[in-house]
């Protein structure tokens, strides 16, 4: 059988046109089909994928360790790129510009801060460090081709996080 | 009518071997177990409906104990536009596949939650256009795994005309590669392939892609590399391991993707 049925084509302007087939109709359901040339269903398919959504992704998704620390592997290598970048451009700037900028300047004006301000900072710089660096270790050992099951990537998961704390703890105390 | 009650107490007890009376037959009726299941719906006959979630009461009692259960008895009882793609029932045919409880699985292979306090989520697989309610257009998905060329390829064929014959040791690397059912959990878990999804191949892909590279009789693996040797087929894949940890199957595309970076590193 050539035509195929869909309900889709009782939309369209050449339903009216067609011959209801009556004959057809199931008494079991109160819904109708009609039949539908190649060319009419070509043209239904591409009607409708002009209008197809994409379905729900980021936000649906279980939260799971592998990609939840994978993704804070990226903020954290962006964040930390940004920091050497600002840091080494303002050196370049500062230098043709004549401006004061040396390490001990900047320790200078890191220590006339308030208390609460030097933790926090320290805070946001180290902890985003320490889970770079072993993620980052991490990383190198999948690409030797080990820990790579289920089993190795949660226990290295929870290794990275437990490191991060003690060393990034370490970093923004001492 | 007293003597009546008890005659059909003894015939029922005839039934069920003796071992329950009347009253604990109509007493252990089991109260209902509803639980409410959230579906995805969007119907392409109305584009300009936005997709909606929609709520469905199942009773567990009545019910089997799988997702695919659930939605077929909703489907037959309750709302027959609900529209999925099933098969086999047996985690054979990949044709269920969505994502159930925010993961990725097969709806025949998913247990439903029994906790009926919590309501169950049902979405289409993740990143993919919807053709309706539950059924993602797969079209591309397909067309990658063909761009691999899927297929044993060689150049010369054995003398006496018969098999290519391969030693028990090479036959053994296929072991968790040739199960995939590519059913595109794993495809679909993975933020790179929701991303580069044009470029990418993707986690079911590549894992056949290295099916084919480390087969002993294929002898195309020259071609085979230099298709994946850009910025984009393979190394999209940032060893997230959504992949593996999704697959309904149990397989580790991961694992696999991994295996063609190191052969193509030493290229």
């Amino acid at each position: 059988m050539l035509a195929r049925q869909g309900l889709g084509l009782l939309r369209k302007p050449w339903a009216s046109t067609m011959k209801f087939p009556t004959t057809r109709l199931l008494a079991a359901r109160s819904l109708t089909t009609i039949k539908a040339s190649h060319d009419q269903e070509q043209e239904l398919l591409v009607a409708q994928r002009k209008n197809r959504p994409t379905s729900p992704h980021l936000s649906i998704y279980q939260p799971q360790l592998t990609w939840i620390l994978s993704s804070f592997h990226r903020i954290t290598g962006v964040g930390l790129a940004a920091g050497f970048y600002a840091l080494t451009c303002s050196y370049a700037a500062t230098s043709l510009l004549g401006i004061q900028f040396d390490g001990a300047t900047i320790a200078g004006v890191f220590a006339s801060l308030p208390f609460v301000v030097k933790l926090g900072a320290k805070f946001v710089a180290a902890y985003p460090f320490a889970f770079h660096l072993f993620n980052g270790i991490r990383h190198l050992v999948w690409d030797l081709g080990q820990q790579l099951t289920i089993k190795g990537v949660y226990t290295t998961g929870y290794i990275v996080l437990g490191a991060t704390g003690l060393l990034g703890t370490y970093l923004a105390f001492f | 009518m007293f003597r009546s009650i008890l005659r059909q107490t003894r015939a029922l007890n005839g039934f069920t071997n003796g071992s329950r009376s009347l009253a604990t037959a109509a007493a252990s009726k089991p109260a209902p177990r509803l639980k409410t299941f959230k579906i995805y719906r969007w119907n392409p006959d109305t584009p300009e409906v936005e997709p909606k979630m929609q709520s469905y009461d199942i009773d567990l009692n009545e019910c089997g104990p799988m997702v695919l259960d659930a939605i077929l008895k909703i489907k037959n009882e309750q709302d027959a536009t609900l529209t999925f793609r099933r098969s086999c029932r047996e985690g054979i045919c990949g044709s269920c596949a969505m994502n159930i409880g925010g993961r990725n699985t097969l709806a025949c292979l998913c247990r439903i939650e029994t906790d009926t306090s919590k309501e169950t989520k049902i979405y289409p697989l993740p990143h993919m256009f919807v053709v309706r309610d539950l059924v993602p257009d797969l079209t591309h998905f397909y067309k990658q795994y063909k761009s691999i060329q899927p297929y044993l390829q060689r150049d010369t064929h054995p003398a006496d005309g018969r098999e290519n014959l391969q030693s028990i040791e090479d036959r053994a690397k296929l072991d968790g590669l040739y199960e995939c059912i590519l059913c595109a959990c794993c495809s679909t878990s993975c933020p790179s392939y929701w991303w580069n999804q044009q470029e990418y191949l993707g986690p079911a892909v590549l894992m056949q892609a290295y099916r084919w590279l480390i087969d002993s009789r294929d002898q195309a693996s020259g071609i085979r590399k230099e298709m994946l040797q850009n910025s984009m087929s393979l190394y999209r894949c940032h060893t997230i391991m959504n992949c593996a940890r999704t697959c309904p199957k149990g397989l580790n595309p991961g694992r696999a993707i991994a295996e063609i970076k190191k052969q193509l590193a030493f290229d």
